[in-house]
């Protein structure tokens, strides 16, 4: 294959995960952009939706529950809802509570996901993970790059149609009681606004969106294993989210795209540059490097690159601005 | 059987009980969930290590695995890690502090967290460590139970730290300002009490008993770069079943959360054992989320 033709398959691959990327990072800013909610368990939830699109679509393994054949577009169907499933049982306890206990509960969560996949054999295949796993149409495409700009085209299907979706809801009488809750709890309550319910809806519907994600990382890598969804993924994704601006569904997606290209950039530079017996410190290195962009972010700019609009009334005189959304 | 696996419980309930310390006095008096509160754990555990290497020689002191050596070590850890959560206040969570986006900070520590465990990894490697070759000869303490000396030492060690935090809690000026401040920072400020003063004390003594739990972990466990974070949610479920803020509900809940994972595995074996620590403050969360000895939430 020409150069050129290495380029573009390259380009294609690295769109489609960075676009599964800007799915899950658009449910986190349903969540905390919306409804400032930290969720830190970010990769459970892909988890969750990653291992039940395998189990739906997944070939058939032995001793094993699986092997359903089932059609992509249930698949994504039954990954959105297990995630939710999971967020709403969490949720339960924890929203009513400070803050904080959603995210100590989510990062345990996570990491208690990760061990029923990585020792329930039965419904996971374990630390051996699991293969086979199909693309949507998969006769559709005879060559490789043809089956990756068709996924490509499916996964920017997906993130157009949630960020069309969430814009609509973040507008309606909804998105912005969630606003209202996550600036002044007592002043929507006293409207009568149930907080709870809508924390415990946005935080549902936020991690269905991850586990959408996570559907679509399985079907397009082909095989999951527990060491996919470490808490360092949960870290990309809130650094894509503070980075683009949260409370902005154009700054999440850009925050995704930009911060993936840091990533991968990185991390092949790393592996140009240092020496096999270094390539572990050379990982370390580009965490610690995404992490200093996500404290200066955090210190220098939290609204982000973008940021949330500031949003006016209709009804309410409109003079010079004052004061940007927070 | 039920004995050994108990009192492997209370060795590792000592430890955690002196992570959840600094966890609980952090969240109480800064008001947010620290995560980066494992990493000073691993960061101790690695300080001390460095300095056990400086300090090498020397007779090791009666059925110990280790000498003065070691405790000099630990001593020296303490401070240094004392003083990497004092660095990590002023470059990162005071700035968020005085930001209006308070809650930022949490994230701010989770990506601290991740930062300086992989700091670890670059600095020291991914490989687990231990401070003594030696093997802790266990021997039979009461019917059924055996102790190595070194796990005698760690409960010792950890009812000494505690005692000592509890006099100084109690009769020091700075103690009592500290619950001053962990009471009411308003009410504080106005009786002229010192609240940059007090933060500074809450790091590093958060930081020194971090550091101590870290070492006493390395010495019966070993040391690797990701304890500090296996331990967080374990610490984070003994001070949250203590009653967040309370120093006893951080040392009952850190020896019930050590003691449920040490008899979670005869019965569903040791591979959810981590999951134990997540199960019991999910319930606590669900029923009591007040905590044993809490007074608020």
């Amino acid at each position: 294959m020409s150069d050129l033709g290495g380029l573009l398959s390259y380009g294609v691959f690295f769109l489609a995960q960075a676009a599964i990327f800007a799915v899950v990072c658009l449910g986190l800013n349903l969540q905390w952009g919306y409804t400032g909610l930290f969720n830190i368990g970010v990769s459970g939830f892909f988890l969750v939706g990653a291992y039940a699109f395998a189990i739906l679509c997944g070939p058939e393994y032995p001793m094993r529950l699986g092997g359903f054949g089932l059609p992509f577009p249930v698949g994504l169907a039954g990954s959105v809802a297990a995630a939710a499933l999971v967020a709403w049982v969490v949720g339960i306890p924890t929203l009513r509570l400070r803050g904080d206990y959603l995210a100590i509960v989510t990062i345990g969560i996570a990491a208690t996901l990760q061990l029923v996949a990585l020792n329930a054999q039965w419904l996971t295949g374990g630390s051996q993970g699991t293969g086979g796993i199909p693309r949507p149409l998969p006769e559709a495409a005879d060559t490789v790059l043809g089956r990756n700009l068709l996924m490509l085209a499916v996964v920017a299907a997906v993130v157009v149609a949630v960020y069309a979706a969430l814009e609509a809801v973040v507008r309606s009488p909804w998105g912005r009681v969630l606003k209202a809750i996550r600036e002044d709890e007592t002043a929507a309550s006293s409207l009568g606004k149930n907080a709870f319910a809508f924390r415990l809806q946005a935080f549902a519907i936020g991690s269905a969106i991850m586990g959408a994600g996570g559907a679509l990382h399985a079907s397009f890598i082909g095989f999951v294993s527990p060491q996919d969804f470490q808490p360092v993924l949960t870290f990309q994704v809130w650094t894509m989210l503070v980075v683009g601006g949260s409370g902005n569904n154009r700054g999440a997606v850009l925050g995704a795209l930009l911060m993936w290209a840091v990533w991968t950039l990185s991390g092949s530079l790393a592996q140009q540059l240092l020496p096999a017996d270094l390539q572990v410190k050379g990982g370390a290195a580009q965490v610690v490097l995404i992490g200093l962009v996500l404290m200066a972010m955090l210190v220098l700019r939290p609204r982000g690159l973008i940021g949330e609009e500031a949003v006016v009334s209709r009804e309410a005189e409109v003079g010079p601005a004052r004061g940007a959304g927070r | 059987m039920i004995a050994q696996y108990a009192a492997d419980g209370i060795v590792l309930g000592a430890t955690l009980a002196l992570g959840a310390i600094g966890l609980t006095l952090t969240y109480n008096i800064l008001r947010f969930a620290n995560f980066a509160h494992g990493e000073f754990l691993t960061f101790g555990a690695y300080f001390a290590l460095v300095f056990a290497a400086l300090f090498a020689g020397g007779q090791t002191l009666g059925p110990l695995t280790f000498g003065w050596g070691f405790l000099e070590a630990v001593a020296a850890a303490v401070v240094l890690t004392g003083l990497l959560a004092l660095v990590l206040d002023r470059l990162l969570f005071r700035a968020l502090r005085r930001s209006d986006v308070t809650v930022t900070l949490v994230i701010a520590s989770f990506g601290a967290s991740l930062m300086l465990r992989n700091v670890v990894v670059f600095v020291w490697g991914s490989r687990p460590e231990y401070y003594s070759r030696e093997i802790a000869v266990r021997s039979e303490l009461l019917p059924g139970v055996f102790m190595s000396a070194d796990e005698v030492f760690v409960i010792g060690l950890t009812a000494l730290a505690m005692l000592a935090l509890a006099l100084f809690l109690s009769r020091t000026r700075l103690g009592r300002a500290m619950r001053a401040v962990s009471d009411d920072p308003a009410l504080a400020r106005v009786s002229g009490i010192d609240v940059q003063a007090v933060i500074r004390w809450t790091w590093l003594i958060g930081g020194g008993l971090a550091a101590v739990a870290g070492a006493l972990f390395g010495l019966t466990v070993q040391i690797s770069p990701e304890m500090g974070f296996n331990m967080i949610l374990p610490m984070f479920a003994a001070a949250i079943l203590g009653g967040v803020g309370s120093i006893q509900g951080a040392v009952l809940g850190g020896l019930v959360i050590g003691l449920a994972q040490a008899l979670s595995v005869p019965l569903i074996g040791a591979a959810y054992k981590p999951a134990v620590a997540f199960a019991l403050m999910f319930l606590i969360l669900l029923f009591y989320p007040r905590g044993i000895l809490g007074g608020r939430t």
